[in-house]
């Protein structure tokens, strides 16, 4: 079977626009393959590049050398197949939520009543019925989440790529929002790649766990199968002794890692 | 809640009592009979340099019992609104291809800098003789003045384009259109609104500085002949009446800004949710 989505060998420099000679090698040789339907988390310590690999598999990248495959077709432009879920603010502040929610569809030429009718029903799936035409400075930072989660869903992306989509949100209102993305995976599977910095909920949400090493120059040192039951309540199943099991062992792998990352950034 | 109503009464009350005060101090010192003259030889000399109050308001009153004010109103406003709506749609469709070629922007960057420095004022006379005594040579000096900051706001409102907002409409299939249409208009447009007070306020400067250098209708023509005669009743009457029409003008932009930026967090709003 095609995987969904496969990066070979993807090596990415940054040269300074004001000095050609200071260049930075974010990521090295780098080969990630997800498979259809799977869920993989990345992690990694701060600064390792995570993000950037996200963005060559989006498309909004071009890597400096490597490949990037997308059900089978090699990626030019931006990856159509592929939602993304940011990390920061990405709705658009002028448009209300409704409006927000179906600019894709409306960038596709849906008919504007059939675009609404399936905006309000992807406003209700994420439990903000009723909620269409608020702006998004008058949401809370986790409402803003599940509007930029119907934003990408709407348009039902064969790829679904989060960078630390819920780093900026409380606990509790992280684990909610970790367990409607579970629901709403497992209801419709897709292949995602999730990017966090937790250990915990890369672990609490995948199929399987690619530990990055710290940046300059990052890339894989381990791939972990997270062969946890599903359905998985992500608060519940920290608790398992499979978990602390899997835990122990991908952190140990990832600790030293970790270590050079802290170290990188001190010297800064 | 109560209390800060009252005090905004009681600042009210001080206000009108300040106006009251200085519009009696110009009626007591104005008055050629009721008080003996202390600065000037001449008793009607104060009044011939500030005016009267009650002449003012006669002259005014006259002015819209007679009607024959509202053609000059109707002029004035004609050319601020013109000169704000084409110097706004010159700025906005300058501002967008300035801040989105990054050539064109190199370019031209020196001559748009020596351009908003020049005193445009000075151009006035270039432009009686392009475009004559008529509107459209107050249409033009206000325009000059509108452009510069509707351009150096819109040019601002692309730069600041947040990447992530972006990426983000990038990713669910804008094309290169669509993203002008969605991303970096609205965005322009917002910093277009906030200076909305400013851009309205210079295409009223243009266009009464336009009719006071020479015209033949407007408040502006108005001064400028009561001024040949030295009725300084009629400047003076002339001057409240362009304070009284910016008033107005600043009032209904501030609604009109308050229906477009309805998307914008003010600093007093609490978060509804």
């Amino acid at each position: 079977m095609t995987p969904a989505l496969a990066l070979e060998n993807i090596t990415c420099t940054f040269v300074s626009r004001d000095d050609p000679s200071q260049r930075y090698t974010a990521v090295r040789d780098t080969t990630l393959v997800v498979g259809a339907g799977e869920f993989v988390s990345v992690v990694g310590p701060t600064g390792c590049g995570k993000s950037t690999l996200l963005n060559v598999a989006a498309g909004l990248l071009a890597p400096s050398s490597g490949a990037v495959e997308v059900l089978g077709r090699p990626l030019a432009g931006v990856n159509a197949k592929a939602g993304y879920m940011f990390q920061t603010e990405a709705l658009m502040p002028w448009r209300n939520t409704l409006a927000n929610v179906t600019a894709g569809l409306e960038f596709r030429g849906v008919e504007r009543g059939e675009a609404e009718a399936r905006g309000r029903d992807w406003l209700k799936r994420v439990g903000l019925a009723g909620f269409g035409d608020r702006y998004p400075h008058q949401l809370s930072g986790g409402m803003r989440k599940r509007v930029a989660l119907a934003q990408m869903l709407i348009l039902d992306p064969q790829i679904m790529l989060m960078d630390e989509p819920f780093s900026a949100l409380d606990i509790q209102t992280r684990q909610l929002m970790e367990n409607e993305l579970l629901e709403l995976w497992s209801a419709n599977r897709k292949s995602v790649v999730f990017i966090t910095h937790d250990l915990e909920e890369a672990i609490s949400l995948a199929d399987r766990v690619v530990v990055l090493s710290a940046g300059p120059e990052s890339k894989p040192i381990g791939d972990f199968n997270v062969d946890l039951p599903r359905p998985r309540d992500v608060a519940d199943v920290r608790l398992t002794p499979r978990f602390i099991e899997l835990h122990t062992r991908i952190w140990r792998a990832m600790k030293e890692e970790v270590l050079k990352g802290y170290a990188q950034q001190q010297k800064h | 809640m109560r209390n800060s109503r009252s005090t905004e009464g009681r600042l009210r009350v001080y206000q009108v009592a300040l106006l009251l005060a200085l519009v009696l101090l110009w009626y007591v010192l104005t008055s050629p009979t009721l008080l003996p003259p202390f600065y000037f030889s001449d008793p009607k000399q104060a009044a011939f340099n500030f005016g009267e109050p009650v002449e003012v308001a006669i002259r005014l009153w006259k002015w819209f019992a007679s009607g024959e004010i509202y053609i000059h109103l109707w002029v004035t406003l004609v050319e601020t609104l013109l000169a704000f709506l084409i110097g706004t749609v010159l700025g906005v469709i300058f501002g967008m291809w300035l801040a989105l070629s990054p050539t064109a922007s190199a370019i031209f960057d020196p001559y748009i800098t020596a351009i908003n420095a020049m005193p445009r004022v000075i151009l006035a006379p270039i432009f009686f003789i392009w475009f004559g005594l008529g509107i459209a040579s107050k249409v033009a000096l206000g325009v000059t003045l509108v452009f510069f900051i509707v351009f150096f706001n819109v040019y601002q409102g692309v730069r600041e384009v947040s990447p992530v907002v972006l990426a983000n409409v990038r990713m669910l299939g804008a094309s290169p259109r669509q993203l002008l249409r969605h991303v970096y208009l609205p965005s322009a447009m917002s910093w277009v609104f906030a200076s909305l007070h400013n851009s309205v306020g210079l295409a009223f400067v243009g266009a009464v500085v336009g009719e006071y250098l020479g015209s033949a209708k407007g408040v502006g023509y108005l001064i400028l002949q009561a001024e040949g005669v030295f009725d300084m009743n009629t400047v003076v009457a002339g001057v409240l009446l362009l304070t009284a029409f910016a008033l107005i003008l600043d009032w209904a932009v501030g609604i009109v800004e308050r229906r477009l930026m309805v998307w914008q967090p003010r600093s007093s709003e609490t978060e509804r949710v």
